[in-house]
């Protein structure tokens, strides 16, 4: 249960939010025309005759786009609808040639599913969530306007016409900002896992559309307002915010909240009114008639679950109990695709570097992964040449580490050079004296010089100070420059000491 | 110059085949012929030159001694709602006017790769919307009929008008026509011609300008059902690029033309004898009968219960469909603008539509929008859709017991130009005997049966099994054999 509310004068407000997601498909051409999806190429130069709704053109589905949308549907675990249907959603606007867009109204592609949030305390988030999803229908998308390229006349960019987009609609199941941003993160996770969208919201790939309402907790659903095209997981939180607040204002000023679309102003973090419920458009949604029913076949069906990967809960349940990693590292590590792909790589190269099973490596591999390595990168800034930074390298410095070869410190100066400068970490280990000492003739002899020149302290120790085993630590590998293995150390200093 | 142009499309393919002429004398006689009968307004545009470099291309195979194709040296008419590249494309309105595609429709495609030559761009009903030829934005299109005893400009019929009338008027062997809810079985039947709506799906609707998409279909006019069947062959066939396209092989209809129809049912359908249809039409169906049953067919009775729902269903299903398809011409990136000084986008587009599209297509585009819209959509849109699955159910029941369906093609002959104008319900009528066959995605074909007493042509319709379309060409064969009709329209023009 969320805790978050809202103290109006009256007393507390609880707040309920729903997201209606636009994810951009991946794919190479567009839903329902063979033109090209690629983001950032000059204005109407990825437009076919069928985006430009030329008279007599047709669309025709393309297979992927539909992939797309139904692996992204068995990933949220919905209900794949083997038949499915394209509606007309009818408006006129500039950026919309054929006067309609193709979208699924009355019979999705993808119904009912689910997916869930973590419990994040810290965010107010107290325990993992199921936030209920209500559908999944894929749709065109529009162009894009541009009015600032002549004093009286607005161009038009038919580049996005078309491009295949699954809008997610989530129930309203959200109770917090907190609660919202964790939703569009995970989401965004499950869809950058399946590879159905880059989830890349600054290029648009991902936007939402914010329903927002309020209530005195127990109460029924109040009325909502929809806030269209937020860009990025903060201002859907400030939208929700904002919107959340603004309407407690409202209902305790004695007024009412009208049901209406809103806009996002990044600048001030407000919304404000693009159109009310009075203007709102009669879409006159029909079948369209130029597409066949989607009917998808078992095999296809079959062929797109055979082709899911390993999804974001099942891979942090893996971490955490077959790999025995915290569940703050399963949970950092799976969180995006290159994460856990950069981890997974050097996993299996120091597994076999070190000839020690995943399971039994894995803690050091994550630690190495989630806080050495990039403190080494950061401390180096632009200095740190990536292209070194190998999984090879990596688990070269692991096995020694593992081996008692270095120490943790000379595995960061090691990796320092690497990325400096490249070079194998055995050589550089070798060539420039960053290996520890294990010999224990050498350790034994600066040990015996320490006891003699410190008598008090022996003395006060085997009387029971046993605190100042620290001391004798720090002195002896001070004596050895910190190049003398601690674990030598620690065992030839409890033999003299104690025996 | 010898006059080429009472031969059809048989005629001229084997003849050009065999040598007995070629193909440029052939597309000069229908180039001269054209160019004689602007008085009909048949052609939007016509295209000489079109015509004679495909027939020197055909000449030019046949010299090489190379295959000439199914429509080898047949100059022909099309219909000006199939796109054509680089030759203007208007479906007859000012919003197209001067509109040059880029791009050649799949139907047209498949008639040029076949051998077919281009008259030029034929008149039409403005977006294919009207029964009579009376909607285009350039000028009614005249029959080349009269009625006896009169001189009034007769009906060519719709939309096809320009298509009936130039091949009735022999200006063209054969021409495109598109049909929707009847638009080529109409004026076929008005003008003594053949015109066969193939199923559904047959001929691919890439390039055709759209009107009602769940309906359009085109298909082939001209004057006898073998041609008839060899310009179908042409046309049809699977087209990836229309969703809706049947993935079948186009059937050798032409080689498996059977007149006899031993063994086979014929339907009557008792709901087709409606009040108000012309006592010489329900003596033309009595013939039609008898000329099947004298082919050795067997005729039974048959139900279509739910005919009288149809044209009403039709008339919500077609527009609505069209409301939304005419969207597209919206003065942004083609055909006419109309931008008053100061206007805005959505003034633009009032402008712009206000202008260019007719009355007929104006009142369908309304009609449309209303029945789509919230709170109607159920008791229009919904409702008509079930009315067309039961029409298609009734079809499929009737066809339990017989094999083809014959009825009349239209409940009148051809009226004068003008005369039906202030009575668009009485217009929509015409319609009433096609658009069940429509609705179901059916094979139907008109073929010419008789004179009615004012001298005008009455056509026989035939609606056979989906993708029957043998079937209704092998009937079609039997009352044209026994029909003998020979009746050309006296020139005038």
């Amino acid at each position: 249960m969320s805790t978050y509310r809202i103290q109006g004068a009256t007393g507390e407000w609880e707040v309920v939010i729903g997201l209606e997601v636009h994810a951009q498909v991946t794919s190479n051409a567009k839903l329902f025309s063979g033109a090209s999806t690629a983001f950032g190429a000059e204005p109407n130069t990825q437009v076919s005759l069928v985006d430009a709704a030329m008279p007599g053109m047709l669309p025709v589905p393309n297979r992927e786009c539909i992939r797309q949308a139904v692996r992204t549907g068995m990933a949220i675990e919905a209900q794949i609808n083997a038949w499915s249907r394209f509606d007309r959603k009818n408006y006129f606007y500039a950026d919309l040639p054929q006067g309609y867009q193709i979208s699924q109204l009355y019979h999705p592609i993808v119904g009912e599913g689910q997916l869930t949030i973590e419990a994040d305390e810290k965010a107010g988030i107290p325990e993992d969530k199921v936030i209920g999803i209500e559908r999944i229908h894929v749709e065109q998308d529009a162009g894009k306007l541009m009015h600032d390229q002549h004093p009286t006349m607005s161009y038009v960019d038919l580049n996005r016409v078309g491009i295949a987009l699954m809008e997610i609609v989530s129930k309203p199941d959200m109770r917090s900002p907190a609660e919202a941003g964790a939703y569009v993160r995970k989401l965004r996770s499950i869809l950058r896992y399946v590879g159905s969208c880059d989830g890349n919201m600054e290029e648009g790939s991902m936007r939402a559309d914010v329903n927002v309402s309020v209530r005195k907790p127990g109460e029924e659903f109040g009325t909502r307002t929809e806030t269209k095209n937020v860009n990025s997981v903060r201002f859907v939180m400030q939208v929700i915010e904002y919107e959340a607040n603004r309407q407690v204002d409202v209902l305790e000023n004695g007024g009412t909240v009208d049901q209406e679309t809103r806009l996002f102003d990044p600048g001030t973090g407000t919304t404000r009114t693009m159109r009310s419920k009075e203007d709102a458009h009669d879409y006159r949604y029909f079948p369209d008639p130029d597409l066949l029913p989607l009917e998808l076949e078992d095999s296809f069906l079959e062929e797109c679950r055979a082709s899911l990967p390993e999804l974001p809960d099942a891979k942090r349940a893996r971490y955490e109990n077959e790999l025995g990693l915290t569940p703050y590292n399963a949970r950092e590590l799976t969180a995006e695709v290159e994460t856990f792909g950069r981890f997974e790589t050097l996993l299996a190269a120091a597994s076999a570097k070190i000839g020690q099973p995943e399971a039994k490596v894995a803690t050091q591999v994550a630690n190495w992964a989630l806080s050495v390595a990039p403190g080494v990168v950061k401390s180096l800034g632009d200095e740190a040449n990536m292209a070194n930074a190998t999984a090879e390298a990596q688990a070269a410095i692991l096995a020694m580490q593992d081996k008692g070869e270095i120490s943790g410190g000379q595995a960061k100066e090691i990796y320092e050079i690497v990325l400096k400068e490249g070079g194998e970490p055995e050589a550089i280990a070798d060539e420039r004296g960053l290996k520890q000492v294990s010999d224990t003739g050498a350790i034994e002899a600066k040990i015996d010089e320490i006891i003699a020149a410190n008598e008090d302290k022996v003395a006060e120790y085997r009387g029971g100070k046993d605190k100042l085993f620290g001391f004798f630590v720090g002195q002896t590998m001070k004596a050895m420059q910190g190049k003398a293995n601690p674990a030598v150390v620690n065992q030839l200093l409890k033999a003299k000491l104690d025996g | 110059m010898t006059d080429f142009t009472q031969l059809g499309v048989k005629d001229i393919r084997d003849g050009v085949a065999g040598g007995d002429f070629t193909a440029r004398e052939v597309a000069e006689s229908f180039n001269a012929a054209v160019a004689a009968a602007a008085e009909l307004n048949a052609f939007i545009v016509t295209t000489p030159d079109h015509a004679l470099a495909a027939a020197d291309a055909v000449d030019a195979k046949r010299a090489k001694g190379e295959s000439l194709g199914k429509m080898g040296g047949v100059p022909i008419g099309m219909k000006d709602l199939f796109a054509t590249k680089g030759v203007q494309t208007t479906a007859a309105s000012h919003i197209l006017e001067g509109f040059k595609p880029e791009y050649e429709s799949t139907v047209s495609q498949n008639l040029w790769d076949a051998g077919a030559g281009m008259l030029g761009k034929l008149n039409l009903d403005q977006f294919a919307m009207g029964s009579s030829n009376e909607t285009s934005y350039f000028g009614n299109v005249n029959s080349p009929w009269k009625k006896e005893g009169t001189n009034s400009a007769m009906s060519p019929g719709g939309s096809s008008g320009g298509s009936s009338s130039a091949v009735a008027a022999r200006i063209a062997p054969a021409a495109t026509g598109t049909d929707t809810g009847g638009s080529i079985r109409q004026p076929a039947a008005f003008t003594g011609i053949c015109g066969i709506k193939p199923t559904y799906g047959r001929c691919s609707r890439w390039g055709v300008v759209a009107f009602a998409s769940s309906l359009d279909q085109a298909g082939p006019m001209a004057r006898s059902v073998e041609d008839c069947a060899i310009m179908l062959e042409a046309m049809a066939g699977f087209d990836p690029k229309d969703a809706t396209s049947l993935q079948m092989d186009v059937p050798n209809w032409e080689a498996a033309l059977n007149a006899d129809l031993k063994g086979k049912k014929v339907g009557i359908p008792k709901e087709y004898r409606m009040d108000g249809t012309d006592q010489a039409i329900l003596d033309s169906w009595e013939q039609g009968k008898a000329m099947l049953r004298d082919a050795g067919a067997e005729i039974v009775d048959v139900s279509l219960p739910h005919t009288k729902y149809a044209l009403p269903a039709y008339y919500i299903i077609a527009p609505a469909e069209a409301s939304s398809n005419l969207a597209r011409y919206d003065g942004v990136r083609y055909g006419l603008r109309d931008l008053p000084d100061g206007a805005g986008l959505q003034d633009m587009y009032a402008a712009t539509r206000a202008a260019g599209f007719g009355d007929e297509v104006k009142r369908r585009v309304l009609i449309g929008t209303y029945v789509l819209s919230a709170g109607f959509y159920d008791a229009y849109y919904t409702q008509a859709q079930k009315i067309r699955t039961l029409v298609a159910q009734d079809f499929e029941k009737a066809f339990a017991e017989c094999d083809v369906i014959l009825a009349p093609t239209t409940p009148t002959a051809s009226f004068p130009l003008g005369s039906l104008d202030a009575d668009p319900l009485t217009m929509y009528l015409n319609d009433v005997f096609a658009v069940p066959a429509s609705l179901a995605g059916l094979p139907a074909m008109s073929v010419p049966a008789m004179l009615n007493p004012d001298g005008l042509p009455l056509g026989l319709q035939l609606v056979g099994k989906p993708f029957d379309e043998q079937g209704v060409l092998d009937a079609g064969l039997a009352i044209q054999q026994r029909a003998g009709f020979e009746a050309q329209p006296e020139k005038w023009w």
